[in-house]
């Protein structure tokens, strides 16, 4: 092969071998630009989309705040606390439009500026810039039965990426124009995504009339797939009012992504 | 094709070079408003609701 080669006299380029040239330069060319352009698109979907989505949530947060002006006392109370107040039973909002902004989760365990908005629908507009999407056809929160939403583990400002590092116990704030519904974590379960079942007004006990008041977060799962889904359950333990001020324990949270006064 | 491009562009070497960065700016742009949200639709983990099918 290699002596056949070397008999060979030397090429001169005619028209065909300078199109064959030109065609497979501008193919490799063409190749090297879309695997830069596959590697950009990885970066976008992995860094860029949580840069985009996190200034989209602290607009949306920051609109929600100018709502409550004037309804959030300007100090909460310090008080000798101790005593748990019972404040009766919750109060429960109408639910708002497509897209309307219904309130702000805190999660103390996903660190202390664990600050994302609850928005009400699950469609790509909502999950993909504006935060935790509340399922439409479920409960509000409060009420008896089951308050349920979804958000990204990963992309999108990944609200719910830590999800699988709650624990038993840990308090779970939602604040609303109308006060603090604090629940508490009960445990996490990982279902298929047809397991529709887990929205249910008792999560997973389709035709039970419910007497408590759950909170389900569905997620992803595993982190960076979609094979299964996370889900959490958390129940109701207590309410308080927004003239009562916020939890002591999320009042410099509350302060921070709301303003005191 | 980028040589043949760059070839092209009218001007001295420095307004070419500014020229193609102009372009290379315009073509990221255009990619992340509409190309990688159109991408993004065929990746599988953005999906996090339950039975997504009755729920687009």
């Amino acid at each position: 092969m290699v002596l056949q080669e070397k008999a060979r006299p030397a090429v001169v380029p005619g028209a065909g071998a300078t199109i064959l040239r030109g065609t497979v330069q501008v193919l490799g060319e063409l190749l090297i630009t879309a695997g830069i352009i596959l590697l950009l698109f990885v970066g976008w979907q992995l860094w860029w989309t949580n840069v985009e989505s996190d200034a989209k949530q602290s607009a949306v947060i920051k609109e929600f705040a100018q709502g409550l002006r004037g309804t959030v006392p300007a100090v909460p109370e310090p008080g000798p606390a101790a005593a748990p107040v019972d404040y009766g039973a919750p109060v429960v909002s109408a639910a708002p439009g497509h897209a309307g902004t219904i309130g702000i989760m805190y999660i103390p365990r996903f660190g202390t500026n664990y600050t994302r908005p609850i928005v009400q629908g699950t469609t790509g507009d909502v999950l993909d810039t504006l935060g935790l999407g509340h399922y439409v056809n479920t409960a509000m929160p409060g009420a008896v039965g089951n308050f349920a939403v979804a958000g990204h583990r990963q992309t999108h400002g990944a609200v719910l990426d830590n999800i699988h590092t709650l624990v038993p116990g840990d308090k779970i704030y939602v604040q609303t124009k109308d006060g603090y519904y604090i629940y508490v974590f009960r445990n996490n379960q990982i279902v298929m995504p047809s397991r529709t079942d887990v929205l249910e007004p008792v999560p997973t006990r389709p035709g039970i009339t419910p007497t408590e008041s759950f909170l389900t977060m569905t997620s992803c799962n595993p982190r960076f797939g979609a094979e299964e889904r996370i889900i959490a359950y958390a129940l109701l333990d207590s309410w308080r009012p927004a003239s009562a001020g916020p939890p002591a324990e999320i009042a410099a949270q509350v302060a921070a992504a709301v303003g005191g006064s | 094709m980028y040589g043949w491009i760059f070839r092209h562009l009218p001007g001295p070497l420095w307004l070419r070079i500014f020229t193609s960065l102009v372009l290379i700016a315009g073509a990221l742009i255009l990619m992340v408003q509409f190309l990688f949200p159109w991408m993004s639709g065929f990746t599988a983990f953005t999906d996090s609701t339950i039975g997504s099918a009755s729920q687009p």
